[in-house]
């Protein structure tokens, strides 16, 4: 085996592909984007998640370029994208929600299109087809139209277009709305297979089983970001509170005591939903509150089969750290006050 | 149990110009009554047209179904003035404030003027909506709106409610708290609730649901129950190299199905203490690293994939026999 080849005092570190500094984007009063910073390295897959208002889009869009931020700066391979927008786009694919494919030519030819708009040469666009085709897993399909394509061929020939030149980085914008579990382990499959060749990937989705698959998530709330690492670090670190499973042969009379115990303000519980025939109860503190709960119990004559401390979801994580506890006198399992109230 | 919704055999044929398709395809299903009921499955699997069929808001080509005893197809009325719908594009008049469009649906299923006035403080309230009362609803956010149209089609006080892909769309925040709606709407009313959903982790919320692929129940039972129908363990792990660990492991004995998740990979096993040696010692074969091979549990994700793919596998014969 060779000995590692030992680089002294050499160029400084890369720049990482994508790197945020105290971005913010006001609109008149309404701050969507505040003082964000953060970066994501080559190769990394990077997963960006928010409520719907909370300022994933407009962060997209200020590192595509299509936007200025009020303040602050992101550099996108070195490139200020409010500034550099051209050359930095050259460099950058983006796939949105909504795949914008031509219906009415096949999948060969949408492909060209794309090639074409991104200016490589003939011989270029011939051979990205192929290779795209086969990525895609469309042979076959060449020449399908791409409105007879179901869900799962279109999503992955839209983010075949979407890297037809190349890109280092990629930003994805919830790229598997509506589309079936196996088509999307395929999809995920190609965005590995992209992070495995250093193609650096940002990407929103609303489903939080898909947040696990990335390496790190960022967690963005009322324009602020309040959490970024590993999926797994964020089940340690950032949950508020402890959950509880309650298995009851009367799930409604469970409910209906730690609800009107959450509203006494008795136990302090900062969630109670009905799982199935289960009970999900949030608490600050499992072991303290067990004892709490199952007295509770006692005195109003209700059964509890088992009540156990669960580790939380990724959901649950997110939850717990987008919103502020609801007052509990409000009633009605509404998780957030403020967020509600802002409109687009 | 006393049956809600009922199905049996159902089939809905649609013409096409490739032919007669089957939407629904000798579809059999029983919903409890005050259960939640979940229907999961992809986009085009036939979750719209079997609820449609159900309610009999289309006619079906063969089978049965009724709703609390009524057939969805002679009891049509009967069905309406028990059962809560919202269809998936269902829009609300977004020219109407929150409070005129709970009237507006009250008015239209006949409510004196003095129920409404109890009726309607009573669902604002209920969904969450009462500080928002005269806000227009076109300018609600996605998770309010589903909010709004869940206290529209409760205002009748049905005993069943149908809610075609309510959450599509939704962020996380907004849909636990539409789940929690209708978590309280079980607890407190009894309410049976039947729900298409294509996210596979709602079905956590539910007592029972069907896995619904090419308009047939490929599963109905407790979310628990189906996931234990996938046979075998669940080891997951992350190769260095991935299509070369993927052709490694798959067919090595005992491995019942290879699944890719992100960059790992999912086996299925007959035996962990006996396959997680022989999977480490095939990769180690090719020179493929790895980090370690844990046990993770099934999700309804891996079931419903699981189950699809072990059914497209079996021979027409036992399909059908399925």
């Amino acid at each position: 085996m060779k000995a590692p080849i030992q680089v002294a005092s050499a160029a400084p570190a890369p720049e990482a592909p994508i790197v945020v500094n105290g971005l913010t984007k006001r609109f008149g009063h309404f701050t969507a984007v505040d003082n964000i910073s953060f970066s994501v390295s080559s190769g990394e897959v990077f997963g960006w998640l928010g409520p719907n208002g909370a300022g994933k889009t407009t962060t997209i869009r200020m590192l595509l370029g299509l936007m200025r931020p009020t303040s602050g700066s992101a550099r996108v391979l070195g490139f200020n994208p409010a500034t550099q927008t051209k050359a930095m786009q050259a460099k950058v694919g983006y796939m949105s929600q909504i795949f914008t494919l031509y219906n009415d030519l096949t999948a060969r030819e949408n492909i060209r299109f794309y090639g074409r708009v991104y200016g490589l040469s003939q011989e270029e666009v011939k051979q990205r087809q192929a290779e795209i085709i086969h990525m895609a897993g469309l042979e076959g399909r060449e020449n399908t139209l791409t409105r007879d394509l179901s869900g799962g061929w279109k999503q992955r020939l839209a983010l075949g277009c979407a890297i037809v030149h190349r890109p280092q980085v990629v930003f994805l914008d919830e790229p598997t709305a509506g589309v079936d579990p196996n088509s999307r382990r395929e999809f995920w499959g190609l965005i590995y297979a992209m992070s495995k060749k250093g193609v650096t990937v940002l990407v929103t989705t609303h489903y939080m089983d898909e947040a696990e698959l990335c390496q790190r998530v960022g967690f963005i709330s009322q324009g602020k970001l309040v959490a970024i690492d590993s999926p797994a670090k964020l089940k340690q670190t950032q949950m508020r509170g402890q959950v509880l499973e309650i298995h009851s042969p009367t799930p409604d009379l469970v409910m209906r005591a730690l609800q009107n115990a959450r509203q006494a303000k008795a136990i302090p519980l900062d969630e109670v939903a009905l799982y199935g025939a289960q009970i999900h109860a949030v608490v600050p503190d499992a072991r303290q509150y067990i004892k709490s709960i199952q007295r509770l119990f006692e005195s109003e004559n209700i059964q509890a089969t088992s009540i156990e401390w669960i580790a939380p979801t990724l959901e649950d994580v997110f939850i717990s750290s987008v919103t502020r506890p609801a007052d509990p006198a409000q009633n009605n399992g509404v998780l957030r006050e403020t967020v509600t109230g802002v409109s687009k | 149990m006393e049956i809600a919704i009922f199905a049996t055999d159902l089939v809905k044929t649609f013409r096409t110009r490739k032919g007669p398709l089957n939407a629904v395809d000798g579809l059999s299903l029983e919903v409890g009554r005050g259960e939640t009921y979940g229907l999961l499955g992809p986009d085009g699997a036939g979750k719209t047209t079997t609820t449609r069929v159900i309610l009999g808001l289309l006619t079906r080509t063969a089978g049965k179904s009724s709703i609390l005893g009524f057939d969805s197809m002679h009891d049509t009325y009967a069905i309406r003035e028990r059962v809560g719908y919202i269809a998936q594009q269902f829009v609300l008049p977004a020219d109407l404030t929150v409070i005129e469009n709970m009237r507006f649906f009250a008015s239209v299923q006949g409510m004196s003027p003095e129920m409404q006035e109890k009726r309607i403080p009573e669902l604002l309230s209920f969904a969450g909506l009462s500080d928002f009362t005269r806000r227009l609803a076109g300018q609600l956010s996605g998770g309010m709106k589903k909010k709004l149209a869940l206290a529209c089609s409760l205002i009748h006080e049905p005993q069943v409610v149908m809610l075609d892909e309510p959450t599509l769309g939704v962020d996380p925040v907004s849909r636990r708290e539409f789940w929690n709606l209708l978590g309280n709407l079980r607890a407190e009313k009894g309410v049976t609730i039947f729900v298409c959903t294509p996210y596979m982790d709602e079905a956590e919320r539910c007592n029972r649901v069907g896995l619904i692929y090419s308009g047939r129940l490929i599963a109905s039972d407790s979310p628990a129950a189906i996931k234990r129908q996938v046979k075998g363990h669940l080891l997951e792990l992350r190769p260095g190299r991935f299509v070369p660990a993927q052709a490694a492991v798959t067919g090595l004995p005992g491995v019942l199905e290879v699944q890719t998740y992100g960059d790992k990979l999912h086996l299925f096993v007959d035996n962990v203490a006996q396959r997680r040696p022989q999977i480490a010692a095939a990769l180690a074969a090719q020179d493929i690293s790895h980090d370690e091979i844990r046990e993770v549990e099934v999700r309804m994700e891996e079931a419903y994939i699981s189950l699809v793919h072990r059914r497209e596998q079996a021979g027409p014969e036992e399909r059908k026999a399925a």
